[in-house]
């Protein structure tokens, strides 16, 4: 009799916990799932195929850069220089890639192939996150400063190369941003590889499950004969990378590259990351949790400017989540 | 005893999971005493005093202080009370003054209740010159020496004008000239009535200072005497006096070649000198009472702090290692003293603890071959028995013993030849311990060589070939198995000569 029921209170707690096990896991797909249906019913524009790749859309440049932040957060550390990094390659991108006859002209009669501004965002993303990495790894400098000093340093130098904007670009160039592949937006393409790469890399290969352990326990993973060195320095120069091709899509998108491009973007991101589950104390966090996150920041940025509400109210609203987002997070892992 | 006594401890019981730190131990100190309390690490000397100061609650017994009876639940309480404690690890806010420090938490207040820091420092240089401390009171306590901030320490403890002081090895960073200083302020003390609870290893010490002396083992009251009706060998004999229990004792293994050689590996201030040879197939003891050096020995051959001085060989070849990395390359591996500290990753999964070490070996073009890993943990969990639900749990809700299998698991992965294990049944139950024990057996047999750190005797009987014990970062006596008794260890230990 007593067993029996210690049984059933078993079970229940069993229930219970995979209860507590499934919103863990899918707490925020429901939220986001919660905010499509109510955006639906407040507003009839919301729903529409063309709405919801305007979202995604909207929200591929910052899902990149979130993207390489999850990456950075999961070693537990942070990268705050990647909106000026952003600016910097898309500066340099569209200087490069500018139709001859432009008003604005940063090289006259320069006419190079498309694969050169690609690379030279991507190259400079890349080393200032090495930049970022070595500092981190090498000199033993907290990630908040050094990424805190390359985002004033990368904005200073996208502003002495071109203080205005570099207009007028070539088609191949807008294409990245503007373009559309059997009706689906390239920027959508581009997050949805980066995403998937991506998340098999942190799954499937050495240097992912690194990352997870250097966040888990750096000194284990040390003992553990992992060179903790050059798995941050890797993680900080693939986040600049992502943050230079960012910029690329960025600039491509507005059809010009400003050096004032990408201010707080980097802050949307790390929102993205946390709402997506990734513990800011590392170790903790998916892929697709932060496109997750993502997805609902842009819904909600998108949902409430259908409905009118006040722009000053939005980041108001924004802000709240985020910190209730931590807020849920903290208590799960007590 | 009856008005002279200051504090009556009865009946107390403290267990952690796992641990019975105490059992039903009493102890009573009087007025103007100092009453040593000795015995091995893990005795229950500290937990006791914690106890005491409000730092754990005992699950049952009593405490009386001053002829009443009190429950004490917070530090703060203790302190108010009477009692104030210097800890062995020193914990000073590092970037305020000599000042601050000592007033922390009862800074005197002046208009406006803003901080009166004139009076402060007045009261702190009285306190300091009474004393004979030579110490500014505006000193950034971070620039002075260890020595220093322990003498501020006891400063501070005295300041509280507390009825009775506990000591916990006040003396392990201080040179002779400071301890005769302490020496005289404890005399000074006890003359006006104060009562002092004496924490050491040191047996020159208790019998220069000490008037009762308490011995705890295991957990439990031994003994308490008169300093003078007792000398070192009983005190020592009453310290270790115990059967060998619940030991999986070592088997027979060939003891084979040298596979790894130390030499005159030193550490500025820590490790001065060491030197050994470990065999195929041997168990090697590293016995020490705590901060003789053992782990710090073993940071140093591993790579994991730099040395000063030193050569490192394996298999007969001069070996460089600057990380663990390297060690782990030349076939070592290292099961650390600290298992959440520097062990498992909590977060991660037990699957991702349990590789981390040997990925190396599943990868294929690049990836990882999840069959191949799957198989292998499988493998693990079954050899080691292992109890988890599944290889995704999370190794932090594991038990001690079960996450302890997985670091083991870990480094057996790496297929080493050299095993150091630091503590490798620190904190983890019987069952599991004697498991780990009859592995470390096999494993010798199969011609690894071990070396293991071990603060608990039998252990270090029971496993061990040949016993390193270590006193003040030196090698302070060898014993082969035969010759190895609790005794003679504790004798090496204490830094006693090795009488013939």
């Amino acid at each position: 009799m007593a067993s029996k029921a210690a049984a059933e209170n078993v079970g229940k707690h069993r229930g219970w916990e995979s209860l507590n096990l499934f919103l863990n896991k899918y707490g925020i797909v429901l939220i986001l799932l919660a905010m499509l249906v109510a955006f639906s019913l407040l507003s009839e524009g919301f729903f529409t195929a063309r709405n919801i790749f305007n979202i995604i859309r909207q929200i591929s440049f910052m899902g990149l850069i979130a993207i390489g932040v999850t990456m950075v957060i999961l070693t537990g550390g942070i990268d705050l220089g990647s909106g000026s990094v952003l600016a910097l390659a898309a500066v340099l991108a569209t200087s490069l890639a500018q139709l001859p006859e432009s008003a604005t002209l940063k090289y006259a009669g320069l006419s190079v192939p498309i694969g050169v501004p690609v690379l030279v965002a991507l190259l400079i993303g890349a080393l200032t996150g090495w930049v970022n990495g070595a500092l981190i790894a090498r000199f033993r400098i907290p990630p908040f400063i050094a990424t805190l000093g390359m985002m004033t340093v990368a904005r200073g130098f996208a502003l002495i190369y071109s203080n205005k904007p570099l207009s007028q670009l070539t088609p191949e160039y807008n294409f990245i941003g503007q373009g559309a592949i059997a009706g689906v937006p390239f920027p959508v393409i581009v997050l949805l590889v980066v995403a998937v790469l991506t998340h098999i890399m942190l799954n499937n290969t050495r240097f992912g499950r690194y990352i997870y352990a250097l966040g888990g326990n750096e000194q284990a993973a040390r003992i553990s004969g992992v060179n903790i060195d050059r798995v941050k320095i890797g993680v900080y120069t693939l986040a600049g990378l992502l943050s230079g091709l960012a910029g690329l899509v960025v600039s491509s998108r507005v059809g010009s590259g400003q050096p004032g491009q990408g201010v707080g973007i980097e802050l949307d991101a790390i929102a993205a990351a946390v709402i997506g589950g990734t513990s800011l104390s590392g170790g903790i966090g998916t892929i697709w949790g932060t496109i997750v996150g993502a997805l609902i920041i842009g819904v909600l940025d998108n949902g409430l400017i259908l409905l009118n509400v006040d722009q000053y109210w939005i980041t108001i609203v924004k802000g709240t989540i985020i910190v209730v987002a931590v807020i849920i997070d903290q208590r799960k892992n007590r | 005893m009856g008005e002279e006594t200051v504090l009556v401890m009865e009946h107390i019981s403290k267990a952690f999971p796992g641990v019975q730190a105490l059992s039903n131990v009493h102890l009573a100190v009087r007025r103007g005493t100092v009453h040593a309390l000795m015995g091995e690490n893990g005795a229950g000397k500290s937990t006791l005093m914690k106890v005491l100061i409000g730092m754990y609650l005992p699950d049952q017994g009593e405490i009386t202080f001053l002829g009443r009876r009190v429950k004490i639940e917070s530090t703060q309480q203790a302190l108010r009370m009477g009692i104030s404690m210097i800890h062995q690890e020193l914990s000073p806010e590092p970037y305020m003054t000599v000042a601050e420090n000592i007033f922390l938490g009862r800074e005197p207040l002046g208009r406006w209740g803003l901080i009166d820091k004139k009076k402060m420092v007045a009261d702190t240089r009285a306190l300091l010159e009474r004393l004979e401390i030579d110490i500014d009171p505006n000193t950034v306590m971070r620039t002075l020496s260890v020595a220093n901030t322990q003498m501020v320490e006891i400063a501070k403890a005295i300041s509280y004008e507390s009825r009775l002081i506990i000591m916990d090895e006040p003396t392990s960073a201080i040179t002779d000239r400071e301890v005769a200083h302490l020496f005289r302020m404890i005399r000074a003390l006890k003359a006006k009535g104060v009562a002092i609870i004496y924490i050491t290893h040191k047996m020159d010490e208790v019998f220069q200072i000490a008037d009762e002396i308490t011995v705890f083992r295991d957990g439990q009251h031994i003994a308490t005497v008169r300093a003078a009706d007792t000398d070192r060998n009983s005190l020592i004999a009453m310290m270790v006096g115990r059967e060998l229990t619940n030991l999986f004792p070592k088997e027979e293994a060939t003891i084979g070649e040298v596979v790894l050689s130390v030499r005159n590996l030193t550490r500025s201030g820590l490790v001065h000198g060491v030197s050994f040879d470990l065999h195929r197939g041997e168990i090697l003891g590293l016995a020490g009472l705590m901060g003789a050096g053992r782990t710090e020995v073993i940071e140093g051959i591993f790579g994991i702090q730099p040395i000063d001085a030193g050569e490192i060989y394996v298999r007969g070849e001069r070996v460089r290692i600057q990380a663990p990395a390297d060690a782990i390359q030349h076939g070592m591996a290292l099961l650390t003293e600290d298992r959440k500290l520097t062990g498992i990753m909590g977060v991660l999964s037990v699957r991702d603890n349990m590789m981390i070490a040997s990925l190396g070996s599943y990868t294929r073009g690049g990836f990882l071959n999840r069959r191949v890993i799957d198989e292998t943990c499988g493998r693990e969990k079954s050899r080691l028995e292992l109890k988890t639900p599944h290889m995704d749990q999370l190794i932090k809700l594991l038990s001690g013993g079960n996450q302890q299998k997985v670091l083991v698991s870990r480094w057996l992965l790496t297929v080493p030849d050299i095993l150091i294990l630091d503590e490798p049944t620190r904190g983890i139950d019987v069952g599991a311990k004697s498991e780990i024990h009859r592995l470390m057996s096999k494993l010798a047999q199969e011609g690894k060589a071990i070396l293991m750190v071990s603060s608990e005797l039998p252990e270090i009987l029971g496993m061990s070939d040949r016993v390193l014990v270590m006193h003040e970062g030196r090698v302070g006596g060898e014993f082969v198995r035969k010759d190895a008794t609790q005794e003679t260890i504790m004798r090496a230990a204490t830094g006693q000569r090795v009488a013939a």
